[in-house]
């Protein structure tokens, strides 16, 4: 695994880069304030926590929102897409990349309180980041503490991980208003995925140009992404964006068997089957174009040997119990659905439930606080799409145990 | 021009060349599926299977505005509340 960027220096399996390496190796960010708000939006960066908002454009409305008192900085670190590693290897290896990139947008945003927001049970990743915040400076230490954020789907949210520093409690809330316009303690509050936060600290060192400088088919800069399912060496790599799936099932050591279809996105993503997915291009913007996302960079290569039925049940059963239980079409929207698609895994094929399945999924996206129903949804969209086949002739039996 | 009635709150728009649009929002979270909207303004909310309600899409049509009204009022939770957008031609 050589890392372009994000991952470029000491071997990641000698652990967290300390503060001193990270300095002389990197040296010190040399844009900020303004000027840094302009570079960022000149880059096009995207977020990388899974909506791919703009980063340049969240700094701007956090600075406007923040011009008459001080912000909040959370750095989002909860990772809580069962699948994904990215952000947990990021935090665990290169924790002072993070780190430059949350105090830089504290000096920005003239943020009071900065806060580290990482999944309780990344245990390796919330030690390293623990350890790099007292390596640095006083002033930076002053401002930082430490929350956990609980092992929940949705508690890597941004409205939930504010409503988790603000109130101890990790769901989603009602938006608008939006934590950059009002979020903890009701001020301006920038959330911030962690690779988003170590891509600036580069960009604050060479520049936006520099960003954009590599990056395949007319995209920008590196992504950081999680393979996993049916190859020979899953895990998280570092691709230049634009790099095909094919390219990067091919980096991660090829298919360990025939590939029946490719879920891009993880749990919040979409199935392609595979004769679709190899020439698709990783890249935020360029899949937008063909109404796909990038989400969190998980993709999960499902063999033929597989059962995308019973998969996919299994992983709606997963959503569904991870609904934060506040809004009545989700709670039971997706428990429905769920249902549903269990009975067509354990019983067969009723074309009562495929009939159900189309009506709920043509109700329930649009319906929550938050977009948990609508992801959950457009998975299994894809899902009846993409193993139309096999919905339609299920055997009535379980395929496989659970993973 | 507006064709707003004069029964809706006051608020169309008096502007040469803006009209207005009357929406209703909902706080999901707020809502329990009760459904008395539904009983009250039956033209555009319907309820899902469990309860919960399903707006027709588009603004409110202004013949309706006090119906949907008296529906904002009488949600038991306030979750409902109606919001007048301009929208310029």
């Amino acid at each position: 695994m050589s890392g372009l960027r994000l991952l470029a220096g000491p071997d990641l399996r000698s652990g967290a880069e300390a503060f001193a390496d990270h300095t002389r190796r990197l040296g010190t960010p040399s844009i900020g304030g303004r000027p840094l708000v302009e570079t960022l939006v000149r880059s096009g960066l995207g977020g990388r926590g899974g909506a791919s908002f703009p980063v340049g454009l969240k700094w701007r409305a956090v600075a406007a929102a923040a011009s008459k008192g001080p912000a909040v900085v959370i750095v989002n670190g909860a990772e809580g897409e069962p699948q994904s590693h990215k952000d947990r290897l990021l935090m665990a290896t290169r924790p002072h990349l993070i780190l430059d990139g949350a105090f830089l947008a504290a000096r920005t945003l003239r943020a009071a309180q900065v806060v580290l927001y990482i999944g309780e049970e990344h245990k390796t990743a919330w030690a390293a980041m623990s350890r790099a915040l007292a390596e640095r400076p006083h002033a930076e230490r002053r401002i930082t503490r430490m929350a956990g954020a609980p092992n929940r789907y949705v508690a890597g949210e941004s409205s939930a991980a504010v409503h988790l520093v603000g109130a101890g409690v990790a769901t989603p809330t009602t938006t608008p208003p939006y934590p950059r316009e009002r979020g903890v303690a009701a001020v301006p509050t920038l959330v911030q995925n962690v690779e988003t936060l170590a891509h600036i600290a580069l960009i604050a060192r060479y520049g936006d140009a520099w960003y954009r400088s590599v990056g395949r088919r007319g995209a920008a800069g590196t992504v950081l992404l999680t393979i996993a399912g049916g190859v020979k060496s899953p895990g998280v790599l570092e691709v230049e964006a634009g790099t095909t799936i094919e390219e990067t099932v091919a980096a991660a050591g090829g298919v360990s068997e025939p590939a029946a279809a490719v879920l891009l996105g993880g749990y919040f993503g979409v199935w392609l089957p595979a004769a679709e997915a190899w020439d698709v291009p990783l890249d935020g913007e360029g899949l937008r174009g063909r109404g796909l996302a990038l989400g969190c960079g998980v993709i999960g290569v499902l063999p033929a040997t597989r059962c995308g039925v019973c998969d996919t049940a299994r992983i709606m059963r997963y959503l569904a119990e991870e609904s934060s239980a506040q809004c009545g079409p989700c709670f039971f929207g997706l428990r429905a659905l769920s249902d549903a698609c269990s009975r067509l895994a354990e019983r067969g094929t009723n074309r009562h439930d495929i009939a159900r399945l189309q009506r709920w999924a043509g109700e329930v996206p649009g319906r929550g606080a938050c977009k948990h129903p609508d992801g959950a949804v457009m998975f299994l969209r894809s899902a009846l799409s993409t193993f139309s086949d096999q919905f339609s002739s299920h055997p009535a039996h379980w395929r496989q145990q659970p993973a | 021009m507006t064709k707003g009635s004069p029964r809706t709150h006051g608020v169309a728009s008096e502007f040469v060349g803006q009209k207005s649009e009357l929406h209703m929002t909902i706080d999901r979270i707020k809502c329990d599926g009760h459904g008395l909207c539904a009983e009250l303004l039956p033209e555009l909310i319907r309820l899902d299977d469990w309860g919960y309600p399903i707006f027709a899409p588009g603004p409110i049509p202004e013949r309706l505005a006090p119906l949907a009204q008296r529906a904002v009022a009488t949600c038991p939770v306030l979750a409902l509340a109606l919001r007048r957008t301009q929208v310029s031609r």
